[in-house]
């Protein structure tokens, strides 16, 4: 009995004969997995081919065929020439503003946000986490009951309308999800090292910047990846507290397709929508797992 | 205390602590941001809001206070009522669906597929996007002249009929086709993320007591991802009250009124109809809401545990 399975063994495989790839289950399973992403993937699809077709093609095709005649011209008249009001400088004025909200309003509200998480994981002190908890419940208020008090706290310090204001606005609103990611990321750094340092006479900033932030580059990755995609895409903020020359880009997208004016040209307006979505896509195709893994830690509750 | 300062240890007592203003003082100054966001913006702004709305304010900010005036308003104006129920009905549906939709396609994805990187890039990038891009992508799928409806059409079937944005019936269904493609991938990862932390042992457990895969999930798989699902609920939640953008994007509240929502209504009075006292009172109703959403949720997740 035992001679047997011990030749057998020699002979080859053992086990059940494996599955077929092709059984009933997978077939059902992909088969559900190939349906479900047809309809993620059929708007973008639909936007890529509209953006490349001219007007005449619109009107007589159909929307999911691919483009007869591939043409450019939408995007660049998105890009340069669309029509806002009475500014027909296309969107790369609204690409513009939102370059220059994004960039101080991201590297602001990562700077406090880090420190702040810093001090709260490593350096508490009375009523620390009272404001942390007062943070962590502001997040869940729903932006409305603040969007006044805030027009009237710019317009004390003149910064109402300017792109200024807009990066102070998303700096505190940012601040609750960021300040939660890097407390509880420098909480988790061995306490050990920050012991040490202290014994060899460092203290807060130059713990902060000799010691945890060489340590933390992924968790700042995560957080400019949130930071970046979440500015970009906001359109609330920018309604309000911006004017329309400062217009970031989804506000300008949104004036330009849902204008009542004028003969709607679908495929100007698709190459418009591609534009804005490109910078959060781009980011989102590029960073992969980082992208999740910031989702994920946004996700977490406190 | 004074005892204590009169016996001579004063030096050492100084190095443990200094004066308590002073000490950890690097920390305080860094905190500062932190402080001031927290109280003059979250707490400070939203009392000031709540208290601002039981006054007669139009087009700046007054204090002369009438009670719950702007309350009756608010309550008989049909705006509101209308868009309560939209937030309601797209609600409960978006939560249903997006839960229902994020597990099953996260418990697909988990059942040791090829691809599982392709698929998952897929389901999830739609909530890169703005609800803005959201919006006018999908307005343009579902223009009746062009879209869905007029492929449809010109296949032979010249009768059928979709064309959610413009019929007030079921308008809210269409924002909700475009809110489920933005948001379902979010609900997947973080339902994916679940899964995999799950013992495979349990998996094996219930191989051996001859329980099948789908009521293995039902049965034993979901009740033990309850802190999961309720990290999904919340953060399903809270984006269900913001509802803003989308609309803004796909209708515009139209049409007529059919597709307002209260975010909506709160912007619409305080920074387009100049009425701010009805903005302040709109904005005051969905706090409420939303304290009475969580209240329960804070006290079942952290009342047995700690105060707070």
């Amino acid at each position: 009995m035992v001679d047997l399975t011990s030749s057998r063994s020699l002979d080859g495989p053992r086990g059940p004969k494996p599955k077929r790839s092709f059984s009933r289950a997978n077939i059902f399973l992909y088969g559900t997995l190939i349906v479900v992403s047809v309809y993620y993937l059929l708007p973008l699809y639909v936007m890529v081919v509209t953006s490349l077709k001219g007007m005449p093609e619109i009107r007589t095709g159909n929307i999911f065929s691919p483009p007869l005649e591939i043409t450019f011209q939408p995007w660049v008249k998105a890009w340069a020439q669309a029509c806002t009001g009475i500014n027909c400088d296309g969107l790369s004025r609204g690409f513009g503003n939102s370059v220059k909200i994004l960039i101080p309003s991201v590297v602001l509200s990562i700077a406090i946000a880090s420190i702040n998480g810093y001090a709260l994981a490593r350096w508490r002190f009375k009523g620390s986490e009272v404001f942390f908890s007062i943070l962590i419940v502001g997040a869940f208020i729903p932006y409305q009951t603040m969007l006044y008090p805030l027009v009237i706290i710019l317009r004390e310090i003149g910064l109402m309308g300017d792109l200024g204001g807009l990066v102070l606005v998303h700096t505190i609103f940012g601040m609750p999800i960021l300040t939660l990611l890097f407390r509880n990321y420098f909480a988790s750094i061995p306490e050990d090292l920050h012991k040490a340092a202290r014994v060899d006479g460092a203290g807060f900033w130059s713990i902060y910047f000799r010691i945890m932030l060489p340590m933390s580059l992924p968790i700042f990755v995560v957080a400019i990846i949130l930071q970046v995609t979440g500015i970009w895409n906001d359109f609330l903020f920018g309604v309000i507290y911006t004017k329309p020359e400062t217009y970031p880009m989804t506000v300008q997208l949104n004036n330009i397709v849902n204008s009542v004016q004028g003969v709607k040209e679908y495929n100007v307006n698709m190459a418009a929508t591609l534009l804005t979505g490109l910078v959060p896509l781009i980011i989102y195709f590029v960073s992969g797992k980082l992208f999740v893994r910031g989702i994920a830690a946004g996700a977490v509750k406190g | 205390m004074s005892d204590l300062s009169s016996i001579n240890t004063s030096e050492r007592k100084q190095a443990q602590r200094p004066v308590s203003l002073f000490r950890n003082l690097s920390a305080k100054i860094a905190s500062i941001p932190m402080i001031l966001t927290a109280l003059v913006v979250f707490v400070g702004g939203t009392a000031w809001t709540v208290v601002h709305s039981f006054t007669s304010s139009k087009l700046l900010p007054k204090t002369n206070f009438v009670g719950f005036e702007q309350y009756e308003r608010l309550w008989t104006t049909r705006r509101w009522l209308v868009s309560l129920e939209n937030l309601a009905l797209y609600g409960i549906l978006s939560l249903v669906f997006t839960l229902v939709i994020g597990f099953t396609l996260a418990a697909l994805l988990d059942r040791k597929i090829r691809g599982e990187n392709v698929f998952r890039t897929i389901f999830l990038y739609p909530f890169a996007l703005s609800f803005i891009v959201t919006g006018l992508a999908w307005q343009w799928i579902l223009n009746p002249d062009l879209g869905i409806q007029h492929v449809v059409r010109s296949l032979g079937w010249e009768s059928f009929t979709f064309n959610p944005l413009n019929d007030p019936d079921i308008v809210m269904y269409g924002i909700l086709i475009a809110g489920l493609w933005q948001g379902t991938g979010l609900i997947m990862v973080i339902m994916l993320a679940g899964l995999r932390g799950i013992d495979e042992d349990i998996w094996k457990a219930a191989r051996v007591d001859g329980i099948g895969t789908v009521k293995t999930y039902v049965v034993v798989i979901i009740p033990m991802m309850r802190p999961v699902f309720v990290t999904a609920l919340v953060l399903i939640a809270s984006g269900i009250i913001k509802l803003y953008d989308l609309v803004v994007a796909l209708t515009n509240g139209g049409p007529g009124i059919a597709s307002e929502v209260p975010a909506k209504y709160v912007i619409q009075y305080m920074f387009r109809a100049q009425n701010l006292g009805q903005g302040f009172a709109a904005s005051t109703m969905m706090l409420v809401s939303v304290a009475i959403i969580l209240i329960p949720w804070a006290y079942l997740e952290f009342g047995g545990r700690k105060r707070g």
